[in-house]
């Protein structure tokens, strides 16, 4: 076990590096200048720009420049920002996650736990005409893009029906003196639209991933064996079939996680949400590099931190995996 | 007096894309408390789906025809739905899987998997179901039967695993077993070990075992009857000393010739030619009828199943023509 560990550990940091130099170098590869684009409306002098070059390190050769990176990146230094007056992006990244935690969390345990239900139910009754339209609903939902879903919520449930907000993560207008309830209701309805698209964008995968699964599960030999010793159907699902279809969803869970930490950009974007979606997308337009690989080095840190959880939950789930 | 199961005229369709076809095909046969009734036949004879079929565990292309009955106790099971199925299944029937690797869920303890039997069927607290089957355990033959409670599948050997698959089988005291190749996976002196621990339980609690098997030689020793089945219909049912010393049927004979013999000066196994016909294309009139040695022209219709001694059926000419 404890060799396995260490074994998945260390190539969950191989990943983590590599994708790191795939980052550094793609980025170098955009066409653009952060300086030049700072320095439009304000032509500055060769001198002054050489000196800004300088202090970001920008005249050294590249193969210098990613070795401070690197060592950057593995001190917890990701340099600083160039739009942000030069805020360390570390602090802007710490102050952006707990929005897009929020949000995030929101979505994976909606996401999860319908999707479940549904893929759960369509195993049930596959193959019924109203599981196929459940199916093709899934699917239609899962292809839409999200910031057209986001788009329409906002119409229909913002603008029209007034029901929720459709900006921000709170009223920049109740008092702060109200009570602690009604700031958490303020927070709930500004987050029911985006993790409402979030949710119908996603929950149709994790439907038809169960379903599948589940299909598999319930053909197999233990769970015939389970019914034919009169165990109730629930129990034949949940507890003999069920636990045999996690696999796969475990590895998807480790999919989904990154959303829990960079949200979408799209629905970020679209619904103004202060969270790192939108930070990415800013500095995506204002081209300040180290803001925009701080937030892809975050986001490829969870990926490989996800997949890696899921790997430990899977051993723990099946106990077969536990013995190499 | 009413026998433990009685199976009447059990058909079993499955649908095709293109046909229907029918691999079980009018089996009827009766089994009392503490009698030990083999079924035998190649494989693809039916014996799996007659099984399943009892039980109403078919796989979702297989359906049973209408006609079909099979009375516990004189009530019909096979018609028995929800609760009240759930109820037989494990309670008053059990039944024992080929490969008892396969049948047991590799993510629960095989602790488990008996004491949530034991609960499904008993009015028993948990802690009086892990009493009870750690007690089973130990009598199925396990060694340290409460260490191997907490035990994972496989962390077993594939003996071990069918005594487990027995101790779940018996976990609520079902009148019935059926058991279905029990012993084909295992080695030899492990079989024999499997089959004394069934048998034991026929003496002592009057249990009825529906033996299955492709092998004659494993239900010679134990079985009180024995019936041959052949492209999904009992071709011979006979007591079992009756059917291994007058074997009526030809495939009968050709099945014991088949038999390595142990006493006695040598005589070369003759392996029968041929294989059972698919079911989607059974011979018309008798279906052993192109692998048969003593076929004639009456052969090209098809024969009944008669008795023409007590307790000895046969479906084949032949046995007509000799009275």
């Amino acid at each position: 076990m404890n060799r396995w560990l260490l074994r998945r550990a260390a190539s969950a940091m191989g990943t983590f590096l590599l994708a790191c130099t795939l980052l550094f170098f793609l980025m170098r590869l955009t066409p653009g200048d952060p300086l030049l684009r700072l320095s439009e409306d304000r032509p500055m002098s060769p001198e002054a720009l050489a000196n800004l070059r300088a202090h970001y390190g920008l005249d050294q050769p590249v193969t210098t420049q990613f070795v401070a990176f690197v060592g950057g990146v593995l001190r917890g230094d990701l340099g600083a920002s160039i739009e942000h007056g030069g805020r360390p992006v570390v602090s802007l990244l710490r102050e952006r996650l707990p929005a897009s935690l929020l949000l995030g969390a929101t979505t994976l345990l909606l996401n999860f736990s319908l999707g479940i239900a549904i893929g759960a139910w369509q195993a049930r009754h596959a193959g019924r005409r109203s599981e196929r339209w459940v199916d093709l609903a899934g699917l239609a939902t899962a292809s839409a893009p999200s910031f057209w879903v986001a788009i329409v919520l906002a119409w229909a449930f913002g603008t029209e029906l007034r029901w929720f907000p459709v900006a921000f993560m709170y009223d920049p207008l109740l008092p702060a003196d109200a009570s602690p309830l009604a700031h958490v209701i303020d927070y709930l309805r500004h987050l029911v639209l985006p993790a409402a698209t979030l949710t119908i964008v996603t929950v149709g995968v994790t439907a038809r991933y169960q379903r599948a699964t589940m299909l598999e599960a319930l053909a197999m030999a233990p769970v015939r064996a389970a019914r034919a010793r009169g165990l109730t159907e629930s129990r034949v699902r949940w507890r003999h079939a069920w636990p045999n279809a996690l696999g796969p969803m475990l590895a998807l869970f480790g999919l989904w996680l990154p959303i829990v930490v960079s949200g979408s950009v799209f629905v970020e974007s679209v619904f103004a949400w202060p969270g790192l979606g939108t930070l990415a997308a800013e500095a995506l337009a204002s081209r300040d590099y180290p803001v925009l690989m701080g937030t892809a080095i975050l986001i490829a840190a969870t990926v490989v931190a996800a997949s890696f959880f899921a790997d430990l939950a899977h051993r723990w789930v099946d106990p077969r995996l536990r013995t190499t | 007096m009413t026998p433990l199961l009685e199976v009447r005229d059990l058909r079993v369709r499955i649908t095709l894309p293109a046909t229907t076809v029918t691999p079980v095909d009018g089996v009827s046969f009766s089994l009392n408390r503490g009698e030990m009734l083999a079924l035998v036949g190649e494989s693809g004879a039916g014996k799996s789906l007659t099984c399943l079929a009892l039980l109403q565990l078919l796989p979702a292309a297989a359906s049973l025809a209408a006609g079909s009955t099979a009375l516990l106790d004189g009530q019909d099971i096979l018609a028995l739905k929800g609760e009240a199925l759930r109820k037989i299944r494990g309670k008053r029937i059990a039944i024992v899987f080929q490969d008892a690797g396969a049948s047991l869920n590799p993510v629960l303890t095989v602790g488990d998997q008996v004491r949530e039997t034991v609960q499904a069927h008993l009015p028993v607290t948990r802690a009086e179901a892990e009493a009870r089957a750690i007690s089973l355990l130990g009598e199925m033959g396990l060694p340290e039967p409460a260490t191997q409670y907490e035990r994972y599948p496989h962390q077993l050997s594939g003996g071990m695993r069918q005594r487990v698959m027995l101790a779940i089988a018996l976990a609520a005291e079902p009148e019935l077993l059926i058991a279905d190749e029990p012993t084909s996976a295992l080695d030899v002196t492990v079989q024999a070990q499997i089959l004394a621990l069934i048998d034991r339980e026929r003496r002592t609690r009057g249990l009825g075992v529906l033996l299955v098997s492709h092998d004659l030689g494993v239900v010679a020793t134990r079985a009180d009857r024995v019936a041959v089945l052949y492209a999904g219909q009992i071709v011979e049912e006979a007591p079992t000393r009756e059917l291994f010393g007058a074997p009526s049927h030809p495939y009968t004979r050709g099945l014991l010739a088949a038999i390595p013999r142990l006493r006695g000066p040598f005589v070369a196994t003759s392996p029968m030619p041929g294989s059972v016909p698919d079911p989607a294309s059974w011979p018309s009139g008798c279906r052993f009828g192109p692998r048969c040695p003593e076929r004639f022209a009456r052969c090209d219709t098809t024969p009944e199943i008669t008795r023409h001694a007590p307790g000895h059926a046969v479906r084949c000419w032949l046995s007509e023509r000799a009275r």
